[in-house]
């Protein structure tokens, strides 16, 4: 039997804004446990929801970066259900009319392009965070009304790896966007899933189950392979896959059951009446789209069509907004564009993991790294003697002044060289007659000497030649 | 009694409502609310056909605060309000039951 | 002191004149309170201390001309935060609640240097018409002690009516101030929807709330709206219409030459008792010798609205009230082994019977399955019921009718027949489904109980019913009449 799978992505971004959604207590991490909280936040008898202005520009920037449509007429809902760390024991959100609805992004899973639909996307609130402790629960309500935005996509995801390919291209164009971070790691991006499976040729889909514990894009693939898996044989041995909520081991690699559901959660959803409708207007819509990042699509086809990246090159530029716009003002500074993205993706990379910081918390600046790189292709320094100079760079050191302080000028000119030359030549005779002798290995041990007497600054393509001109002579 | 709503279903609604009640009041609160429920079904008289639903009459549209923090400093007083309290956290029973959503 | 003998305006002369200080009127208003509500039982919690020292300090500055308020105490329905004093909205869920914050009219009765005597009884959060749903106790009728003051707000009309305060606030849902205003013989007005702040009212049903003064004038009525109207950046719904002094205006009474009335034939259905037709047909010909036109209109959807507002305001409670879960705030059940528990046995036993009625009704409203037949159908009936009133007040300046179809029923009589109790609203609740104000004014008595008219305008025109109310006042006696407290009349 051959199956096809169908893949449901339900993904919450945590918005950047100063002050929470529908309160003004500050949206901060790492605070003291209620902390910035406020009797909003609290759910106090009498208070009263206010909609943040920026978050709604964050919904529709949303909306416009993943080619959806904005709703211009709309409004919030609430969500009724209980728990602990949901306060008005209603949820803040929108259900009836979502900020914005049918966009798509694309996605190249083995170089095979294709569109993922996106069926809507909503501004909600956050809830608090629940710790469990034996018989007790503590509740930390700081979180409380962070804004959320959600994204549901259409069932057009078919594989596990275009699930991961959605999600990448799904956060670069957020992320781009600036209006989150989007780091799974650390809860800014959060993804939901369900999947389903049914035989070629069949109409209904397949019964889902849906997956929890998915704290990074591996794992969600991982699981979803699983599960792909795990279905398929359910179905090939006669049974049938159940309605579940199934949690991914993260050291097994395997989906465990965590619950059968016993049919839909009721939620009562109603208009919220405390907040007025929005009515988001065409100036507003175009002011922010005129004010909207080049999206990495369009910044990829111009590295490579414009700069002569390689496709490979070109893709791990862009995994960030900062460090494209980085690469940008370096090129634009006149940098070697290729040159430019080795640095980036090899000595700048590997000193972000290295000190786990984002580029923009560094002393790294375009100019340096720009100058730097001109630098060596001005012949001034090696790359040896770059590995030198981009430490410096990541101080926050001028790389020219570093160079010249340091004396690490690269020796280039002839009319020194050759003295130095001449000396070695006389000083070794017996190398000569080995070269002579067609012991090519004597030019090693010659080059060696000289880099020797010059404290390895001679600049090694000139010492080169000047060598084999005095040997061949 | 016309039975638009039993008992069954008021112990449904009980339990969505967090509510519990003893069977007495069940007895005397099941045919109240099917009397009232009865009230309510006289809006099918009404013709609603092309009407559109009001869920607020006030007469603002768009407002909206601008993004700035403020902190209101009422953390210390909130927490004294609650039942339990513990090291900053509000307090609670355990949560038996796993199953609700958590996010 | 004696409210019964005078206004806010000639306290006001009394105290800017040093005649009387504010100490001493605060002192005398507890005095009072504490000999007569033993038996009016209008008032859950005192606010003795704070408002003396309040008084006193007021003193110490002396009171301004232009400070109409300052110094003169005044009662707040328990359903309105008040920071530092205890708020119950008359329920055990509250029973020892803090608000830790103002509500917006607190905090403008204060600007206005009131003194905020004390929380007046409620029906538990303001669901009901008798105030007889309260945890704590049952306030009595100001004119008949064995009557109910009618609801929600009967703790502040039987306050105003039995002259503990000149003032009050009260919250209106669905008539939860005219009614107990007619019922007392006061002043009452549910202002449109948005023209008061409703940030600190502890919400019943969020789109037809309404907070509104409770006084013994038309006039001090303007008085006290001009001092808690307006746009509140914490309630988004507030309106941002300027707000006028709305007394000012009230200078002739005369005013209402000109204009058109509409008196529905809804307003004076079988249902309504004979006093009680009796009585604005007589209201109807005072406006006609003042010169004004009243003619016969129609609100076809009236009696739909009973049965719109019960799913509406239901439904919009049963989630209001969600948040009193035993978790942050409020009643926590003892004896709890789970988070269940907490919840289940917290609400149990923290809400009244009423208060569990109205959340079912809103929960089963919204619940799946049942939303299109009823949480929609009703916001749909909602807006045929709005046009109705658009089409009538297109070319009538308001509409005039009675507030309840009966003067004050007696304690016990109806409180275990939830329906017939419901349809006691059915006068009033179309106002607030359609967010228009409503004055209720003192316009006859029946048996020795007072009957009150109701005046409906259009959405931000108050001053057209304060001038109507105004022009009434000055031609009829029927607000100059006061209690024999006690009932022996």
């Amino acid at each position: 039997m051959n199956f096809e799978t169908t893949i449901g992505l339900e993904v919450h971004i945590e918005l950047k804004t100063h002050s929470k959604i529908f309160s003004p207590s500050p949206v901060a991490y790492g605070a003291d446990p209620n902390a910035n909280t406020n009797v909003i936040d609290w759910g106090y008898p009498g208070v009263l929801p206010t909609t943040n202005k920026g978050v709604v520009a964050d919904g529709i920037i949303a909306a416009l970066a993943l080619h959806a449509t904005v709703e211009q007429h709309t409004h919030f809902d609430r969500k009724n259900y209980f728990y602990p760390d949901n306060p008005k024991a209603y949820q803040i959100t929108q259900s009836d009319k979502p900020i914005g609805h049918d966009g798509w992004v694309e996605i190249d899973v083995d170089g095979v392009k294709k569109k993922i639909g996106i069926a809507e996307m909503h501004i909600e609130e956050d809830a608090g965070k629940n710790t469990h402790e034996r018989d007790y629960s503590y509740v930390d309500l700081n979180r409380q009304g962070t804004p959320l935005i959600e994204i549901v996509s259409k069932p057009d995801i078919a594989s596990p790896a275009e699930a991961y390919a959605y999600l990448e291209a799904l956060r670069q164009r957020i992320q781009f966007t600036g209006i989150s971070d989007v780091k799974m790691e650390e809860g800014s991006m959060r993804v939901d899933v369900n999947i389903s499976v049914r035989p070629v040729g069949q109409q209904k889909f397949g019964t889902k189950t849906e997956l929890k514990n998915l704290n990074s894009f591996n794992y969600v693939q991982r699981g979803l392979e699983y599960e792909e898996k795990r279905q398929q044989q359910v179905l090939m041995s006669g049974g049938a896959v159940q309605q579940e909520t199934r949690r991914f081991d993260e050291k097994t690699g395997e989906t465990i059951l965590m619950r059968v559901k016993a049919g839909a959660d009721d939620y009562r959803y109603f208009p919220e009446p405390d907040l007025p409708a929005l009515n988001i207007s065409d100036d507003w819509i175009k002011e922010l789209d005129a004010a909207m990042p080049e999206m990495p699509g369009k910044r990829r086809e111009r590295y490579v069509n414009e700069l002569g990246l390689t496709d490979y090159d070109a893709m791990v530029i862009t995994q960030t907004k900062e460090m494209s716009d980085f690469f940008n003002a370096t090129v634009a500074l006149k940098a070697d564009p290729k040159m430019a993205a080795n640095y980036l993706q090899g000595d700048v990379n590997a000193y972000l993991n290295d000190k786990q910081v984002d580029l923009q918390a560094t002393k790294l600046t375009p100019e340096h790294l720009a100058g730097m790189i001109n630098l060596i292709t001005d012949g001034t320094i090696s790359s040896k003697m770059a590995k030198k100079v981009f430490k410096a760079i990541t101080e926050g050191e001028d790389p020219k002044a570093f160079v010249e302080a340091n004396g690490l000028v690269q020796l280039s000119d002839p009319a020194k060289l050759q003295p130095i030359i001449d000396d070695v030549l006389s000083a070794n005779p017996q190398s000569i007659e080995d070269f002579n002798n067609g012991k090519k290995r004597a030019v090693g041990f010659l080059v060696g000497q000289i880099m020797k007497q010059t404290h390895g600054q001679a600049n090694p393509q000139v010492v080169n030649k000047l060598l084999m001109a005095a040997l061949q002579q | 009694m016309a039975n638009r709503i039993n008992r069954e279903q008021v112990q449904h609604v009980a339990s969505l409502a967090k509510l519990e009640f003893t069977d007495a009041q069940l007895d005397a609160f099941t045919p109240q609310l099917d009397d009232i429920i009865g009230l309510f079904e006289t809006l099918s008289e009404v013709d609603t056909d092309g009407v559109e639903a009001t869920s607020s009459v006030t007469d603002q549209l768009n407002v909206m605060r601008e993004d700035v923090a403020d902190s209101w400093g009422q953390s210390q007083s909130l927490l004294k309000n609650a039942p339990e309290a513990a090291r900053g956290f509000i307090k609670v029973p355990a949560i038996i039951d796993e199953s609700e959503d958590n996010d | 002191m004696d409210y019964f003998k005078t206004d806010l305006a000639s306290l006001h002369a009394d105290l800017v004149a040093k005649k009387i200080s504010a100490r001493e009127l605060t002192q005398a208003t507890f005095d009072n309170i504490k000999t007569t509500d033993a038996q009016v039982d209008a008032f859950l919690t005192l606010n003795e201390d704070a408002a003396l020292k309040q008084a006193t300090k007021i003193d110490e500055q002396g009171v301004a001309t232009d400070q109409p308020l300052a110094g003169i105490p005044v009662a707040l329905k328990d359903n309105i935060v008040t920071k530092g004093l205890k708020t119950t909205a008359a329920s055990k869920m509250l029973a020892n609640f803090n608000p830790v914050y103002d509500a917006t009219v607190t905090e403008k009765l204060a600007q206005a240097q009131m003194i905020t005597v004390g929380k007046t009884n409620l029906d538990e959060f303001a669901m009901g018409g008798s105030t007889e749903n309260s945890a704590f106790k049952t306030t009595k009728n100001a004119w008949d002690y064995t009557k109910v003051p009618g609801g929600s707000s009967g703790g502040s009309a039987a306050a105003v009516a039995s002259g503990q305060v000149l003032a009050a606030l009260g919250s209106d849902t669905g008539g939860s101030i005219r009614q107990p205003a007619a019922f007392n013989g006061i002043v009452g007005l549910k202002p449109t929807y948005g023209r008061v702040s409703r940030w600190g009212l502890i919400a019943f049903g969020s789109s037809l709330d309404q907070i509104g003064p409770m006084t013994r004038s038309v006039k001090d009525n303007a008085t006290m709206l001009s001092a808690i109207a307006g746009h509140d950046e914490h309630d988004l719904t507030s309106s941002t219409q300027p707000v006028p002094d709305f007394a000012a205006d009230l200078t002739d009474a005369t005013s209402v030459k000109g204009m058109r009335i509409g008196l529905p034939k809804e307003f004076l259905a079988d249902g309504v008792a004979d006093d009680v037709k009796q009585a604005i047909l007589a209201a109807a010909d005072t406006y006609r010798q003042l010169g004004a036109t009243v003619d016969e209109v129609s609100l076809p959807h009236n009696k739909y609205g009973v049965a719109a507002y019960y799913i509406i305001g239901s439904s919009e409670a049963s989630s209001n009230l969600q948040r009193f879960d035993g978790i942050r705030y409020g009643h926590r059940a003892d004896d709890v082994k789970n988070l269940e528990d907490v919840y289940v046995k917290s609400r149990s036993e923290g809400f009244g019977d009423e208060v569990k009625r109205r959340i079912m009704l809103g929960t089963f409203s919204l619940s799946a399955g049942f939303y299109d037949a009823y949480f929609l159908k009703a916001a749909k009936v909602r807006t045929v019921i709005m046009n109705d009133f658009k089409a009538v007040l297109k070319d009538h300046d308001f509409i005039m009718g009675p507030v309840a179809p009966t003067p004050a029923f007696g304690i016990g009589d109806e409180i275990k027949d939830p329906i017939t109790m419901y349809m006691n609203d059915v006068l009033t609740i179309p106002v607030n489904l359609a967010g228009l104000p409503g004055l209720s004014l003192p316009a006859g008595f029946s048996q020795g109980l007072p009957v009150g008219m109701q005046l409906i305008g259009r959405p931000f025109d108050e001053s057209t019913l304060y001038k109507a109310g105004y022009a009434f006042e000055q031609n009829t006696d029927f607000h100059l009449q006061v209690p024999t407290l006690g009932g022996q009349h």
